[in-house]
């Protein structure tokens, strides 16, 4: 018992991820809290989705399970398992039924290396990069599966268009991220794929990439921004499962748990490409403006940002609670609204402890700058009419392939040439 | 850190692809023989891993399993598999697939127990690069001043590649 607890002590004074560590137990604890965290992330997702949509088309969105809707998700997912699970006649049944747990595993274990802090990753792997588009390259072929197996039109052309997108989507990503793996070689004279030594690169040279060489940097940035939305098979690149088309696209079979399971895989893919965005343009887990608002009078007024964000959140539940009908109908849900804000309230609190606060402090910025791009999602959605197939295949090779080409040379010229310009310009000036 | 279960490992990763490759022969269904033979490529990343070849592994990741395998399954849905499966294999050539399996077999254990001036041609300890910075060795490898040795190689393997795609879009379209 002694041994086990001093083996779970030895890791705390380690600087290293437990992966890197080797420590058994901390890994199954990160593991554990990044699942739970994607879930919760998911389920909040749902919600989020419907209410933000709903309020960007004048409606209110779920407003009848719980507080403004609020458990509407727990609801959903509870129907969702109650539902007969239907095998469609003469469908493949070993397929059918693989293809939902490959998307669900590649969306799931990409999220070893997603880096939400200097050592809050689960392990700091060499390829990091490489294996998180690999693996989530990985999900194509569920999709295709899926499609396939159903034994069924609409699923089959679903397949096939998303398999087409999304291949052609990840040769304009490959190229945007090798443009950063190239600019985080330029200080050192040797470049990284590992996401935390991609962030460290950022962190070294004092800029995000995404500021990097402009606008150099801000054109692989929107070419990433653009392939990942057609490589989550999102709107308006969501001709995989286009409802006025192809009723549900792939996953049109599929009913219950199973549907779920591709529900949780696809936003939790959404998740896992926001956050290579994250890190590999907007310096992942750095707090904005260190260099412009730098010091140690900032460092603390930014440090106490997560706190007040939860504060805020709590303010506004109980702003809604005072607003709730003062029916005695409404009381379960007016003292459930308040106790959501109670805790929030607590976990803001929390936060601002010293100790808790420089902790925390990386997994919030990382958090945040992955919710701005969730937010971007639901917008895209809501704004965005739906690419016809062509236009898709123009945009991916077309427009984007030829870019990333392009960005590729320049930002391996502008990183070959940037110190002797810089020394000849000292030299004339 | 250090590895733990090797042997165990390894054993299970070979065993996996071996099924995965006899399956690929023995399935009639097209869409099974690929799944069977995508099995048997991850597999095969898993060994480049405890072979401490992590960036080979999340190549062939990648570029077989995620980028080749997707276009083979792609064009055997457009197949149609219920043909397929009612014809019969005309392609029985057993006597000829021995043979040459026989062959690379014996050409394989030839060349593991050769011995030259002495020397055999595999060492007992393998060359191995740090885990940390494999990506970087294989890089200087290919492209350092000093130290690299296979330039001229990959870039014929390139080429080869180049070719390919010039040939597939000569044959595909009539008037270019």
């Amino acid at each position: 018992m002694h041994a086990f607890i001093d083996y779970i002590q030895s890791y705390l004074s380690s600087d290293k991820t437990p992966g890197a560590d080797g420590n058994i137990f901390w890994v199954t604890v990160y593991i554990l809290l990044v699942f739970g965290g994607l879930s919760v992330a998911v389920i909040a997702m749902n919600w989020l989705e419907r209410k933000i949509l709903a309020h960007m088309q004048v409606r209110l969105g779920p407003m009848r399970v719980g507080p403004h809707g609020l458990l509407q998700p727990i609801a959903d997912a509870i129907k969702l398992l109650l539902k007969e699970d239907i095998l469609p006649a003469e469908a493949d049944a070993l397929v059918f039924w693989m293809a939902p747990m490959i998307v669900v595993l590649a969306a799931f274990t990409v999220f070893i290396v997603v880096p939400f802090g200097p050592t809050h990753a689960v392990t700091d792997m060499n390829i990091g990069i490489l294996f998180m588009l690999g693996v989530s390259s990985l999900s194509v072929l569920g999709v295709v599966m899926a499609g396939w197996a159903s034994n069924s039109h609409y699923p089959l052309i679903g397949a096939l268009r998303s398999s087409a997108q999304m291949v052609s989507y990840e040769v304009a990503m490959g190229l945007a991220v090798v443009s950063v793996i190239l600019m985080t070689s330029l200080q050192t004279g040797t470049g990284t794929l590992s996401m935390i030594g991609i962030v460290q690169a950022q962190q070294a040279q004092g800029t995000w990439f995404v500021f990097k060489f402009f606008p150099l940097g801000l054109i692989g940035f929107f070419i990433f921004a653009v392939a990942m939305v057609a490589e989550t098979n999102r709107a308006p690149f969501d001709l995989p499962e286009a409802e006025s088309e192809l009723t549900a696209g792939f996953h049109t079979e599929y009913s219950g748990f199973r549907w779920s399971l591709f529900f949780l895989a696809e936003y939790s893919a959404m998740i896992a490409v926001s956050s290579i965005a994250v890190t590999l343009w907007l310096g992942g887990w750095l707090r904005p403006f260190p260099n412009l608002l730098h010091g140690a009078t900032w460092d603390l007024a930014f440090s106490l940002i997560p706190g007040l964000t939860f504060l805020f959140f709590a303010a506004i539940c109980f702003f809604n609670t005072v607003r709730m009908p003062k029916h005695p109908l409404f009381k379960v849900q007016t003292i459930g609204l308040a106790g959501f804000g109670v805790v929030l309230g607590l976990i803001g609190l929390a936060v601002f402890i010293p100790m808790v606060r420089d902790r925390v402090g990386d997994i919030f910025w990382f958090s945040a700058k992955v919710a701005g791009f969730m937010y971007l999602y639901i917008w895209y959605r809501g704004t965005f009419p739906r690419y016809r197939f062509d236009q898709l295949m123009k945009v991916g090779w077309k427009i984007l392939l030829p870019m990333g080409l392009a960005l590729l040379v320049l930002t391996a010229g502008a990183g070959f040439f940037e110190a002797p310009v810089k020394e000849w310009l000292s030299k004339v000036l | 850190m250090t590895p733990v279960a090797t042997p165990f490992f390894f054993y299970l990763l070979a065993a996996t692809m071996l099924v995965g490759g006899v399956m690929v022969i023995t399935r009639k269904n097209a869409v099974h023989s690929a799944l069977a033979l995508i099995t048997a490529l991850l597999a095969q990343a898993g060994l480049y891993l405890m072979l401490y070849a992590p960036f080979v592994a999340g190549v062939q990741i990648i570029l077989y399993a995620g980028g080749i395998m997707v276009l083979f399954l792609f064009v055997i849905m457009l197949i149609s598999i219920e043909r397929t499966m009612k014809e019969r294999q005309f392609n029985k050539q057993w006597l000829i697939g021995m043979v040459a399996a026989a062959a690379l077999g014996g050409l394989f254990i030839a060349v593991y127990t050769t011995t030259t001036k002495g020397a055999a041609l595999f060492p007992e300890g393998r060359l191995t690069y740090g885990e940390s910075t494999n990506t970087q060795d294989i890089a200087s490898l290919l492209f350092d001043r000093s130290t690299g040795m296979y330039m001229f190689s990959f870039e014929i393997a390139s080429l080869l590649l180049l070719v390919a795609i010039i040939g597939a879009v000569v044959m595909s379209k009539k008037r270019i």
